[in-house]
C-alpha cells in the first residue's frame, strides 16, 4: 500500500513534464568560475539582454562581469524599517496615551524611554519580514517552480558543482547556431537546448469556478468555524479550562446553603451606618409631607451634561430618551407616565428628588444606585427635557 | 583564506583542491540514507526526556502550577530559570551565524547553519515557559495587544510585555533568516534527490531555486541585512530578560550591570551547548572532517573569553553591593555565597570561572574528550547562574519575617528534562532531514572557489 503511493509519487515528482515545446534557451556549462566569469563577460558585451548565469554559490565579481545594476533592496530594509519604528511609537502612544489612559507606577500615560523596547523590535521585526518577503516575492519572483529550467540537466548540475549560462531564446540577438558556437568556443564542456515544457492545466478558463478549487473553500471555511465554535462555546467550558470558574462562592442572587434565612446577601449589622451615608429624612413619608428644598447644583454646562449621562443611563430604559414614557421595556414593566405632565412640570425640585430617592408605587427606589449630587443633576437634566418639549414661542424670537 | 579554509581541506578526498559533488555528497548524506544505530539510541534518550516532560507538563495543565515548587516568597522559579537559560542557548547561534559572518569570519561557515537551527529549537524550547508560567495557558493571547472585548491594552511600561515582543520577534527573524540560508540547499537536495516524495518537500521548499546570479545579488545583500539587524537584536533580547529583574527592586536584581553581564553569559551558555551538541553530532552522524577539531578550539576560546567576562561581573558585583553602602545589598550578596543556597553559588561560579580557565591551555582546547566536559560544566553551570539569581533573592529580600526556602518538586524537575528532551529531539531531526552545513556556503570558501585573476570593480 505505501510502497504503491511511494511509487506513485515518484512517478508524479522524478520524470517531469514532457518537453514538446518551443525552444526556450541554449545553455552552456563550465567548470571554473575563471571561465564562467570570462564568459558572462563575453555575454554581457556581446550585447545579449536575456541571459542569466547559474552558479552553486556566489562567484565574486559576477555582477560585474554580467554588468548587473546594483540592488535596491537595502533601501526596502531601511523604509521598512523606519515605518516599524514610527508605526510601534504610533501603536503604543494611541493605545496607552489615548484610547485606555492607564496610570502605571506613577508615569505618565504614554513615555518614550519605556516605549523604545519595542519599538526597537518592531523596527527590526518589520525590516525583516520585508526584506524577505519582498526578496523573494518581488525581486526573485519566486517561487517559479514552473520555469522551463527546472528539472533539467542543466540546472541539476549549476546547483550543485557546474557553472553555468543560459541565453533565451526570446533575446534579439539570438541567433542558435551563433550562440552555440560562441560557448563552444569559450570552452564549455555541454552546450544544450533547452525547450519549454507542455503542462496540462486542463481547464484553466476560470479558476475560480474550479469545482475542486469552491469544494475545498467551502470545507475549509466549515472547518474554520466549526473548530472556533468548538474552541469558544465547548472546549473553553470544560475541565480543566473551567476550573477558574467554579469557585467556592456564593454568586449574586443564588441561595445560600450557609445561611438559615436562605440569603446569600448579607445585610449590615443592626444600626451600622455606611461612611459618608446620609439617611434620607423622608423615606417612606408621602409626596406632601416632603419639605421642600431647593436644587443644590448650578445649572452649567458640565452639570446638565451629567445629568443626561446619568438619567440616559438610569431613567430612559422606562421614561424613554425624552421622557415620553416611550418605555425600551416592550411590556416587561409597567409603562410609566409621560414626564412632561403639567404634574411633573409644576413639581419642585425636591418632589421629583423624592421620587428618585424613594421611589414610588411600582418604580424601585434608586437611591443605592444613583448618588445624591447625581440625582439632582438629573432633575436639571429632565428640566430641560420639559422645557425643550414645550418651549414658548417666544424662545423663537431673535434677541 | 589560507587560514579559515582549513575544514574543508580535511575533507581527504581529492588532493589540493576539494570537488563540490563530494562536499554534496558528505553534507546530504544524512539526509538520503537511513540513520545508523547511533541515530536511533540519541533519538531513543531524547525522546523518552521529551515525553517525561510531556506528562509533566500535562500534570500540570490539569492540576495547575500547584504542582511546581513555587510558592511564597519565591514566585518564580524552575519556568523563568529555564526561560533565561534556553534564551541565553539561543544566542551563541545567532552571535555565530551574523555577528561572525559580519567580522568575516569564515570558519563560522562549518557551523552557522548548525548553530541558527539550534537558535531555533532554543528559543522555541525557551518561550514554552513564559506561556506555561502563566497558570492557564490557553488564555496568552492576551500578552499581546490586540482590541479584546475588554477595551483593555497591555501594559507597554513592563518589562515583561517587551519581553513578549522581543522573543517572538527574535524567534521570527532566526526563523527568516534560517530559512533564507536553507533555500538554495533545499535546491541541491532537490536537484539530487531519488525519492518522489522527497522531491515534492524539497521542491516546495526551495520554491524554485535556481541559482541565478541575478538573484544571488539581491540574496547577498538581504543576508548582509539580516546579519545586521540580527547583531543589535540579539544583544536587545538578553537586555530586556535581563530587565525583568533590573527593572523590579529585589535586591541583587536592580542592578545597572545586568544587560551586558546576561548578554555574556547568554553567549557562554550558547557556545557551551553548540559545543556539547556538535560535539554529539559530529560522532553520531560521522562529520568530523567538517565539524573540525580547529572550528572546536575557536569556540573554546570564545568560552574562555565570554567566562572571564562572566567571572568579572560576579566579581563586580560583590563590589558594587559593598561600594553601595546598603546594608541589604551587601547582605544579599554575602547570603548568595554564604547563605542556605551557597552550594548552588559555587557550583555556578566553579563551572562558569575556574574550569573554562583550563581553556588557556592548547593542548585541553584541542582535546574533545576534555572539551566536552569543560562545556558540560558549563551548561550546569550557566543554569545554576539564573537558579542563584533568582532564588536566593527571591527567598531572602528585605523583611525576615517574609523570607522562605524554596523546594522543586519532580514535577518541576521533570518538565526541566522534558526541556532537554524537546532541544535533542529537534536538533536530531533536523540533522537527519536538512543539510545542517550549509552547502552554498561551505563551497564558496573552498580554495579555488573564487575567481583567479583581479576584476575591474574589486
Ligand atoms: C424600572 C422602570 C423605571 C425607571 C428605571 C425609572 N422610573 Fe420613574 N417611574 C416608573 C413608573 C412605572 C412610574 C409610575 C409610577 C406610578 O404608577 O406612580 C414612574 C414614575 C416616575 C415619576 C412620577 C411621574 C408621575 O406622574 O407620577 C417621576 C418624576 C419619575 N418616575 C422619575 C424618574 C427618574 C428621574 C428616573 C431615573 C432616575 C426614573 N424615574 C427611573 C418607572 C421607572
Amino acid at each position: 500500500m505505501i510502497g504503491k503511493i511511494l511509487k506513485k509519487l515518484d512517478d508524479k515528482f522524478l520524470k517531469g513534464e514532457p518537453r514538446t515545446g518551443e525552444l526556450f534557451a541554449v545553455a552552456a556549462l563550465f567548470d571554473t568560475p575563471d571561465q564562467i566569469i570570462h564568459a558572462a563577460e563575453k555575454v554581457s558585451g556581446a550585447g545579449y539582454k536575456k541571459f542569466d548565469v547559474l552558479t552553486p554559490y556566489p562567484v565574486h565579481g559576477m555582477d560585474g562581469a554580467m554588468n548587473l545594476k546594483p540592488t535596491g533592496i537595502g533601501w526596502v530594509g531601511l523604509i521598512a524599517g523606519m515605518s516599524g519604528t514610527f508605526l510601534a511609537f504610533l501603536m503604543i502612544w494611541w493605545m496607552v496615551g489615548i484610547n485606555y489612559p492607564n496610570i502605571f507606577g506613577g508615569k505618565p500615560y504614554f513615555n518614550l524611554p519605556a516605549s523604545i523596547p519595542i519599538m526597537f523590535e518592531l523596527t527590526v521585526l518589520l525590516s525583516a519580514l520585508t526584506l524577505v518577503g519582498s526578496l523573494i516575492a518581488l525581486f526573485m519572483k519566486l517561487p517559479a517552480n514552473a520555469n522551463p529550467l527546472m528539472d533539467t540537466d542543466f540546472v541539476k548540475r549549476v546547483t550543485s558543482d557546474k557553472f553555468g549560462i543560459y541565453i533565451e531564446a526570446k533575446d534579439p540577438k539570438f541567433k542558435l547556431e551563433e550562440v552555440r558556437t560562441m560557448f563552444e568556443g569559450l570552452g564549455s564542456t555541454s552546450v544544450s537546448n533547452i525547450h519549454e515544457a507542455e503542462y496540462d492545466l486542463g481547464d484553466t478558463k476560470n479558476p475560480l469556478l474550479n469545482g475542486k478549487f469552491i469544494g475545498a473553500l467551502l470545507g475549509t471555511s466549515v472547518a474554520v468555524v466549526g473548530i472556533t465554535y468548538f474552541v469558544l462555546n465547548v472546549l473553553l467550558f470544560l475541565p480543566p479550562f473551567d476550573w477558574m470558574h467554579r469557585q467556592p462562592k456564593v454568586l449574586p442572587q443564588t441561595e445560600s446553603k450557609f445561611f438559615k434565612d436562605g440569603f446569600s446577601m448579607r445585610k449590615p449589622v443592626e444600626g451600622t451606618v455606611a461612611r459618608g451615608f446620609m439617611p434620607y429624612e423622608f423615606k417612606g413619608m408621602p409626596d406632601s409631607l416632603v419639605v421642600i428644598t431647593p436644587n443644590p447644583l448650578p445649572v452649567t454646562q458640565k452639570v446638565l451634561d451629567l445629568g443626561k449621562k446619568r438619567y440616559d443611563s438610569y431613567c430612559s430604559p422606562c421614561h424613554g430618551f425624552y421622557g415620553k414614557g416611550d418605555s425600551r421595556l416592550r411590556g416587561q414593566f409597567p409603562v410609566p407616565p409621560t414626564l412632561h405632565s403639567v404634574k411633573v412640570t409644576n413639581w419642585k425640585d425636591a418632589n421629583i428628588y423624592h421620587v428618585i430617592t424613594n421611589g414610588q408605587n411600582t418604580m424601585p427606589s434608586y437611591a443605592s444606585s444613583i448618588s445624591r449630587d447625581d440625582r439632582w443633576a438629573i432633575i436639571h437634566y429632565l428640566r430641560v427635557l420639559q422645557r425643550s418639549a414645550n418651549a414658548p414661542d417666544s424662545d423663537l424670537e431673535t434677541k | 583564506m589560507s587560514l579559515d579554509a582549513t575544514y574543508t581541506r580535511e575533507i581527504p578526498l581529492v588532493e589540493g583542491k576539494t570537488s563540490f559533488r563530494e562536499i554534496d555528497d558528505v553534507i546530504a548524506r544524512p539526509t538520503e540514507t537511513k540513520p545508523n544505530i547511533k541515530w536511533f539510541i540519541a533519538i531513543g534518550i531524547s525522546s523518552t526526556a521529551l515525553l517525561i516532560g510531556a506528562v509533566c507538563l500535562g500534570l500540570t495543565f490539569w492540576y495547575g502550577v500547584g504542582l511546581w515548587g513555587n510558592n511564597q516568597p519565591v514566585g518564580w522559579a524552575f519556568d523563568i530559570i529555564n526561560f533565561v537559560f534556553w534564551i541565553g542557548i539561543g544566542h551563541a547561534g545567532t552571535l555565530i551565524s551574523a555577528i561572525l559572518f559580519l567580522f568575516r569570519q569564515k570558519w563560522r561557515t562549518g557551523i552557522a547553519r548548525f548553530a541558527e537551527g539550534m537558535t531555533i529549537f532554543a528559543v522555541m524550547t525557551a518561550g514554552i515557559f513564559p506561556a506555561i508560567h502563566t497558570g492557564r495557558p490557553w488564555l496568552d493571547g492576551y500578552l499581546f495587544p490586540y482590541p479584546n472585548q475588554h477595551g483593555l491594552w497591555v501594559n507597554f511600561t513592563s518589562p515583561l510585555l517587551w519581553d513578549v515582543f522581543a522573543v517572538s520577534t527574535y524567534f521570527t527573524v532566526s526563523f527568516v533568516f534560517w530559512f533564507i540560508g536553507l533555500i538554495p540547499d533545499f535546491a541541491t537536495l532537490r536537484d539530487r534527490t531519488t525519492s518522489g516524495i522527497k522531491k515534492a518537500i524539497y521542491t516546495a521548499l526551495s520554491l524554485g531555486w535556481r541559482g541565478s546570479n541575478r538573484h544571488w545579488q539581491h540574496y547577498e545583500r538581504v543576508y548582509l541585512i539580516l546579519a545586521g539587524l540580527s547583531t543589535p537584536l540579539v544583544l536587545s533580547v538578553h537586555t530586556i530578560v535581563s530587565f525583568d529583574f533590573a527593572v523590579s527592586v529585589i535586591p541583587g536584581w536592580h542592578t545597572t550591570i545586568f544587560p551586558p553581564y546576561f548578554v555574556a553569559g547568554a553567549i557562554f551558555s550558547g557556545f557551551g551547548m553548540v559545543s556539547t551538541v556538535l560535539i554529539i553530532v559530529r560522532k553520531v552522524f560521522d562529520m568530523e572532517h567538517i565539524i573540525t577539531v580547529n572550528t572546536l578550539e575557536k569556540m573554546n576560546k570564545i568560552l574562555l573569553a565570554t567566562g572571564t567576562i562572566v567571572g568579572y561581573a560576579y566579581a563586580m558585583e560583590f563590589f558594587i553591593a559593598w561600594y553601595s553602602g546598603n546594608p541589604i545589598e551587601q547582605f544579599t550578596f554575602i547570603n548568595r555565597a554564604f547563605g542556605p543556597y551557597s552550594w548552588a553559588y559555587w557550583i555556578m561560579f566553579s563551572c562558569n570561572v575556574f574550569f573554562p580557565q583550563l581553556f588557556w591551555f592548547k593542548k585541553i582546547r584541542r582535546s574533545i574528550p576534555i572539551t566536552f566536559v569543560l562545556v558540560l560544566l558549563v551548561n550546569v553551570g550557566m543554569w545554576f547562574e539564573r537558579y542563584v539569581i533568582i532564588v536566593t533573592s527571591l527567598t531572602r529580600d528585605y523583611l525576615p519575617s517574609s523570607w522562605g526556602m524554596y523546594f522543586p518538586t519532580m514535577y518541576d524537575f521533570g518538565i526541566l528534562l522534558g526541556s532537554f528532551g524537546m532541544f535533542f529531539t529537534l536538533v536530531l531531526l533536523f540533522a537527519k532531514t536538512m543539510p545542517v552545513v550549509a552547502m552554498s556556503e561551505i563551497k564558496a570558501v573552498t580554495e579555488g572557489a573564487q575567481p583567479s585573476h583581479k576584476h575591474k570593480h574589486e
